[in-house]
């Protein structure tokens, strides 16, 4: 699952009002290279959530992300790069996510999280 | 890829001169074509992950394909890794989908038609049109039409709800007895991005 995915996803558990981010717990990364498309990452920046990203890319063990950006950075070469590769190329493979508000872990196996609710937490 | 390059590409495409209508050949625009397969697609029921897997063959930058049964989400993935795909699969129940917002840019599905269970197509529709920001291409039983479009538009957040293949139908193939079914393949705009990019 890319990081991508992962800014997406919410705990959708019942009653719980803020379940993103996931919390992750890794066992496993993999990278996977990627085609750079400079355009498709000048499109998705805006609907990233920076800090939630940020804080998921430092969890799976990649720190060259600046704490806090604006869309200048588009501008520089070196940024996309980094962008693209802790967006779309790491993978966590074997791990959890974990509900902000209760804690329930959602493993994830072979890069597919398991968001499947029990019967008490629809 | 960009959109407008696809579509143009597409557009360019020789159609049929005369179509055969024992074959139902009608030719798919390039406008659906494109739109349904750009950027961020999400395949809701993704099963063995056919649309998912068109979808980034096609150029999809960002494919995620939700399914609530993890057999086939094997099948998915080791689909997904023959053709040297890159698409995320999530095992979720689509209507308990937890999702931040319109991210994703076009929900493509082949939903369940709720003749097991009554309404599963309508909460697979419902959630498609929360989360997808440019478009939801559905298929849906002819026979739930009027039904389909009131839901969607009163209901579900949809701005627009037209019909692509209002010709005859496609055909849902079951495997059990040999039935036909026919169906509709739907293109709903979703509220609040309606227009933009478009």
């Amino acid at each position: 699952m890319r990081l991508l995915t992962h800014n997406m996803l919410s705990s959708n558990i019942k009653g719980v009002s803020n379940g993103f981010p996931l919390r992750i717990e890794v066992e496993k990364v993999a990278e996977k290279q990627v085609d750079f498309n400079a355009d498709f990452l000048r499109n998705m920046f805006p609907k990233i959530e920076w800090k939630a990203f940020v804080d998921a890319a430092k969890t799976i063990g990649y720190a060259e992300l600046p704490e806090e950006v604006d869309s200048s950075a588009l501008e520089s070469e070196e940024f996309l790069n980094k962008f693209h590769h802790a967006l779309l190329e790491l993978h966590l493979e074997e791990g959890a996510l974990v509900c902000p508000e209760t804690g329930r872990r959602f493993p994830v196996s072979k890069g597919i999280p398991n968001m499947l609710l029990h019967e008490d937490e629809v | 890829m960009k959109l407008k390059q696809l579509e143009g590409l597409l557009g360019d495409l020789q159609q049929f001169s005369n179509p055969k209508a024992e074959l139902e050949q009608y030719p798919t625009g390039p406008h659906i074509a494109s739109r349904m397969l750009f950027t961020v697609v999400a395949d809701f029921g993704c099963g063995c992950g056919t649309l998912g897997a068109a979808a980034a063959l096609l150029g999809a930058e960002h494919v995620i394909g939700i399914d609530i049964d993890s057999q086939s989400l094997e099948i998915a993935s080791l689909n997904a890794e023959d053709l040297e795909l890159d698409i995320n699969l999530i095992q979720c129940n689509v209507k308990n989908l937890g999702w931040r917002g319109q991210t994703v840019d076009t929900v493509v599905m082949n939903p369940p038609f709720g003749t097991r269970k009554k309404g599963a197509d309508m909460e697979f529709l419902s959630v498609a049109l929360k989360i997808a920001s440019q478009a939801v291409y559905s298929l849906h039983k002819t026979s739930t039409r009027d039904h389909i479009k009131r839901a969607a538009l009163r209901d579900f957040n949809a701005s627009s709800a037209e019909l692509r293949f209002d010709v005859p139908h496609l055909y849902k193939f079951h495997k059990k007895k040999e039935v036909d079914i026919a169906v509709d393949l739907w293109r709903f705009v979703p509220k609040v991005n309606q227009g933009k990019g478009d």
